[in-house]
């Protein structure tokens, strides 16, 4: 009989190969950063700092060809990522506002207040939540929920809240809060299930001691649940933000594609993944490529923004140390 | 409320004294408060999800017939069988790929790898990989394999696209399935002198399957759920695709994305029923990783 140990030849090579196809994730990050530097660096020199700092996105396509420093483009382009920029940030945060305490609302539900018979399908339905394609709830909300806002919601807000700014009138569109509406049910899935699991890891000893001192479940759930799950929401939190910035098709059907900023809430606006689906035909018309390089740059700046959120999170989930998570963290995005 | 939980003695406040009792409806109030309101939140998500099934359901079953199902949008009763047959083809060639990748390295994690630094970097690009924006992806493979390796539009294109989606997904569940797996059910395989590998193929991996399947059908849902990569990648086209590259293809999300503002009723049907199907294969997919699985998982 062989003797067994790590030493063994088809031990080896199993090693060297199962190792060699789980390094395509270094490959694939690797992919994605070289390709964006690359074809975004024509753009970074023409654009300069300008594009950062920029609302107008303008390829001047009617003008003529010249060449600069060895890069080609039509005299006058220009491109900014100001607006989309600011858009991708407006549009999350908004979803965020909205969504987070919906989430925690139901993450409280599930775990402190419903009985098990209860918990068990709707946790299942809010997981649900998380398979239905972003396309999908783009058209509810092109069909359904915008012409709601439009027709029987905003011009009451606009006539009793528009002392606040941001909610006067007039109404003639349906994109920052239809937008944020979206983005807010897309969320709710992530931060729901993560915000559960992290209560769900009170200890015990700590409920029922609450409960023996008299406390209402109320009580409970303020002064002992959500201090004991705050990182495990947080993280949630980020990683639903991380969801919302990088959110495309929904955005593209609801946001209305501005090409300016929003002033109130019912203003149309833009996202920098949306704004890449919804130009995508527009790129092929430009014989310099500048706009193709401009959208390179434009998608490096969504990468590197939904990477620090990513990480952030990740290490912050991490560290609350919910062992039995981890993979739903995964999952769930 | 704190100072008198504090000093709780019978002596100093009756329990029965006016403030205690007013003190205590009030806790309870605030408690039936929480309720209706964590309440509330629930079916603020749930009125929503609802009318959207309902609706999309409804309107699917409206518009669905045979021809509908075995036409393309050409044809003279426009169907959608392209965007079946193109979903999917392209859903099976990115499993083709994500699979043995995400196994092997989940794999790898779980049964070779002792933590080490090499380990721990596959883990974090992984992670980080799950977190792209998936524009962000049909983006860059759009730059690297459409314009750069001049594939042209096809369904290699999208299946790698798809491939980079799935992965993470594939790899994460391969090596948690994996870790469950108890030691001494591989302690005793070893001990009956038994190969790392014959371990690992022979009991390790049957015992994981649930786990495993679980991971690969929730990321088939969500490869089948793309679009936005797919537009850049596979782009669209209204008949079956002919070849590996530059071929168009059309897919059921690319009929949601192209029709659903259509002028003429019959593309708007077609965008309905392109999304009832949609819905009706990703909660079919859902249900069976989530209910069915995890009861074999149980056996």
């Amino acid at each position: 009989m062989k003797p067994s140990s790590g030493s063994n030849t088809t031990d080896r090579v199993y090693k060297a190969v199962s190792a060699l196809l789980g390094s395509s994730a270094f490959l694939f990050i690797f992919l994605i950063i070289i390709v964006l530097v690359v074809y975004s660096y024509p753009s970074f020199v023409y654009n300069g700092f300008h594009f950062f700092t920029s609302q107008a996105w303008n390829p001047a396509l009617d003008s003529t060809v010249v060449t600069t420093n060895g890069i080609q483009h039509f005299v006058g382009a220009s491109y900014g990522m100001v607006v989309y920029f600011v858009g991708t940030l407006i549009t999350s945060f908004l979803a965020i506002l909205i969504g987070v305490p919906i989430s925690i609302g139901i993450a409280v539900f599930l775990s402190q207040v419903a009985p098990k018979r209860i918990s068990s399908p709707i946790s299942f339905l809010v997981e649900l939540l998380a398979g239905i394609p972003s396309i999908v709830y783009g058209l509810w909300g092109f069909i359904v929920l915008g012409p709601l806002l439009i027709h029987n919601i905003e011009p009451y807000m606009a006539r009793y809240l528009g002392f606040i700014p941001g909610f006067q009138g007039p109404v003639y569109s349906s994109g920052l809060l239809a937008s944020g509406l979206i983005l807010s049910l897309m969320i709710v899935p992530i931060v729901a299930s993560i915000s559960r699991d992290a209560m769900a890891q009170t200890p015990r000893d700590l409920k029922e001691g609450g409960r023996a001192l008299g406390m209402t479940n109320w009580e409970i759930t303020w002064k002992i649940v959500l201090p004991y799950a705050k990182t495990g929401i947080v993280g949630s939190v980020i990683l639903g933000l991380g969801r919302a910035l990088g959110e495309t098709m929904a955005v593209a059907m609801v946001s209305g594609g501005a090409s300016g900023l929003p002033h109130t809430l019912y203003y149309p606006v833009n996202s920098i993944a949306a704004f890449l689906a919804l130009n995508f035909d527009g790129a092929f018309t430009d014989p310099t490529n500048m706009f193709v390089y401009s959208l390179g740059e434009l998608a490096l700046v969504l990468l590197a923004v939904t990477m620090i959120v990513n990480v952030g999170a990740r290490l912050l989930v991490r560290r609350t140390n919910i062992s039995n998570t981890e993979g739903n963290v995964v999952i769930g995005v | 409320m704190t100072a008198r939980s504090d000093k709780s003695s019978v002596g100093v406040s009756p329990w029965n004294s006016p403030s205690v009792i007013s003190n205590h409806k009030r806790r309870q109030r605030i408690d039936i408060i929480l309720k209706v309101v964590v309440t509330a939140c629930v079916i603020a998500v749930v009125v929503p999800l609802g009318d959207l099934l309902f609706m999309f359901c409804y309107r699917g079953i409206e518009v669905i017939s045979i021809p509908r199902l075995l036409g393309n949008p050409i044809s003279s009763i426009p169907g959608l069988s392209n965007g079946i047959v193109g979903t999917a083809i392209l859903t099976t060639l990115a499993a083709c790929i994500s699979i043995p990748l995400g196994i092997f390295g989940g794999i790898y994690m779980a049964e070779f790898s002792k933590g080490g630094k090499f380990a721990e970097g596959i883990r974090f690009c992984s992670d980080v990989l799950a977190g792209v924006p998936s524009i962000v992806l049909g983006y860059v493979c759009f730059l690297a394999f459409v314009l750069f390796f001049g594939w042209g539009y096809g369904p290699a294109a999208g299946a790698v696209v798809l491939s980079i989606i799935m992965f993470p997904y594939i790899f994460r569940t391969t090596e948690i399935a994996i870790k469950k797996v108890p030691e001494g059910i591989k302690e005793g395989a070893i001990a009956l002198g038994s190969t790392k590998a014959t371990m690992i193929n022979r009991l390790v991996l049957r015992f994981a399957l649930p786990g495993i399947l679980t991971g690969i059908l929730l990321s088939v849902g969500i490869a089948l759920s793309e679009t936005a990569p797919l537009l850049y990648t596979a782009n669209f086209a209204n008949y079956n695709p002919t070849g590996f590259f530059h071929s168009q293809l059309g897919y059921l999300t690319g009929f949601i994305w192209l029709f659903y503002q259509s002028p003429l009723p019959q593309d708007v049907d077609l965008a309905y029923l392109a999304t009832f199907l949609l819905i009706l294969i990703v909660l079919c997919l859902n249900i069976v990783a989530r209910v069915g699985l995890r009861r074999f998982s149980k056996v």
